[in-house]
């Protein structure tokens, strides 16, 4: 089974939009929306849901207000400033750790759980699909992309599908991290931007330190030739195959808009570039 | 004041309203800019600064002395994060899943437990004619940028206005960069996936009780919808950025647009003036 995960660094490249083509023209495969505080790809989609579930996955620090002696001792060693003068503790800011716990000469403070997000299981475009969304603030997206990937693996297993692909966040930190360790192949989308170079170099570099095999899509591309073709110099110096250039077209989102993959609208020059490229990324999955 | 200008969804414009806001603002005013979106900065790149020596954040992660460790497993227990575990004789320590609270210092009872830093990425700063500027840059492979934003912020002198360019998503980098700013621009796309991001951003923005301003771009090309949103939860849309291509060009190349088509001054001078309002 190869597991595939769509990244970008900089955000609104067209991940999702391209991950959403990969599914329409793949056969045998689970879908999973693994950018869990701004899952967009259940839009495209509208999962017929199965299956729920509450993931609780992160603690707070909350203080007995009758065994509290207002040391401050909390206040002095929680290293996320999430105790305050009157030592009120702020969930938002609490990490969790509980060093404030063990720390607390009076006894007064203890962890609870608290939900952090939920997930689903369903059926998309003849595939399975899973995803969640994370609640707002919340710390442990890079745990929730964790726990639907391992959803995603017995689902995977159960329903035979060959491969996985995974939807994932911008950035490069903790939830991309989650979402490209144990993948068989990346799938970089970028845009013609100083911006966008900049980005792509970053997510490179994570691909390359978990050692996943990447290709890069250059999306509107026509929107600046100059930085199209600074991109594929830059990925020629890389080593870094590129499936396509996607020109920008307005029928992409007007697609999208009336639940239509822009691959099925044989009138959108996009839709048939984002055709193209998949056909050169599942011959190089093989 | 300190005004962020945050999203929810990538890729709509933040760093275009971020960059030529601090900009206007800077032209009679001490105003800093600082790019917290450290996992994938890129407001540098337009504003282009002189940048000084980086300076290396870090995390103090545990370092057992295993003369003193005497087994008892009394670390491994209480770090919530799971990075700490007992293979064979010997504590070991997986520093990227740890969050440095030094709980397992406290907890050891043997005084077997020490710190050392192990560096999370870089905060850089600079200045471009009268404006001052300060981004963090996350390390290629680490998981935390919070630590980074937190620590740019705090070590930021406090001037007339700050302007502070946020993380895409609603996850805890968003925010830390939130936290303690008077007011927070929205910026959004007419699309259904930007409408959805938008009210995801708007529930941090109210859960934290802040106020906030909508900026439309790419206005024109999507529907009716995030403004019908806007006007439902009682957002003021404070500017509109038609798609153009002339902007995505400038854009494309790292140029401020205020700079590069001088007509888009006065709109910016605009929203300054009504971000003033906003927050006061």
């Amino acid at each position: 089974m190869k597991r595939i995960v769509f990244l970008s660094g900089k955000g609104g490249t067209g991940k999702t939009t391209l991950a959403a083509a990969f599914a329409t023209r793949v056969g045998s495969l689970t879908i999973v929306d693994a950018d869990v505080d701004a899952a967009n790809l259940h839009l495209v989609f509208c999962p017929e849901v199965a299956e729920t579930g509450v993931y609780v996955g992160s603690k707070t620090a909350v203080r007995d207000s009758d065994r509290c002696t207002s040391c401050g001792t909390c206040r002095t060693t929680c290293r996320f400033g999430a105790v305050d003068a009157k030592l009120e503790i702020d969930p938002l800011l609490c990490e969790g750790c509980g060093a404030c716990v063990t720390a607390c000469p009076a006894d007064a403070l203890r962890l609870v759980e608290c939900p952090s997000g939920e997930w689903y299981i369903g059926r998309a475009a003849r595939h399975p699909m899973i995803g969640a969304e994370l609640y707002a603030g919340e710390e442990v997206s890079g745990k929730l992309v964790s726990v639907i990937r391992e959803k995603a693996d017995d689902v995977a297993e159960t329903k035979g599908t060959d491969r996985i692909a995974i939807d994932g966040s911008p950035g490069i930190g903790c939830p991309v991290i989650a979402s490209t360790t144990g993948t068989q192949a990346a799938v970089l989308v970028t845009e013609p931007s100083r911006s966008g170079l900049h980005d792509l170099e970053r997510i490179l570099g994570v691909v390359r330190h978990f050692e996943v095999p990447a290709t890069l899509i250059i999306n509107k591309a026509d929107l600046s030739e100059p930085l199209a073709e600074e991109i594929e110099a830059f990925a020629d110096r890389e080593d870094l195959p590129v499936l396509g250039r996607i020109p920008y077209d307005e029928r992409v989102l007007d697609a999208l808009r009336v639940g239509r993959n822009p691959v099925d609208d044989p009138d959108s020059a996009a839709g048939r570039a984002m055709d193209l490229a998949i056909a050169r990324l599942l011959e190089r999955l093989g | 004041m300190k005004i962020a200008v945050a999203s929810g969804k990538g890729g709509t414009g933040k760093t275009l309203v971020a960059v030529n806001l601090a900009t206007v603002l800077a032209a009679d005013q001490p105003t800093t800019l600082l790019d917290c979106d450290v996992e994938a900065p890129n407001d540098h790149l337009f504003v282009r600064p002189e940048l000084g020596e980086p300076h290396v954040v870090a995390k103090g992660i545990p370092i057992i002395d295993d003369g003193r460790c005497t087994g008892c497993n009394a670390c491994t227990e209480a770090c919530e994060f799971g990075a700490l575990a007992r293979i064979g004789d010997r504590v070991m320590v997986f520093d990227e899943l740890c969050h440095g609270c030094g709980r397992c210092a406290l907890v050891c009872p043997s005084d077997a437990i020490g710190e050392v830093d192990h560096p999370l990425g870089v905060i850089e700063r600079g200045h471009s004619s009268s404006l001052e500027f300060g981004h963090g840059r996350l390390h290629i492979g680490e998981a935390m940028a919070s630590p980074i934003i937190a620590e740019l912020k705090e070590t930021t002198p406090e001037r007339d206005w700050t302007i502070l360019d946020a993380p895409p998503g609603t996850a805890c980098t968003v925010i830390t960069t939130l936290h303690g700013v008077d007011g927070v621009l929205l910026v959004t796309e007419p699309t259904p996936f930007g409408l959805h991001d938008l009210r995801a951003a708007v529930g941090v923005v109210r859960t934290l009780e802040l106020p906030a301003g909508v900026v439309i771009n790419r206005d024109g090309t999507g529907d009716r919808e995030v403004e019908t949103y806007c006007e439902d939860e009682g957002l003021p849309i404070l500017l509109r950025i038609p798609f153009d291509r002339r902007i995505a060009e400038t854009g494309a190349d790292a140029q401020i647009l205020v700079e590069a088509l001088p007509e888009w001054r006065a709109r910016f001078v605009e929203l300054a003036q009504q971000v003033k309002e906003l927050v006061s």
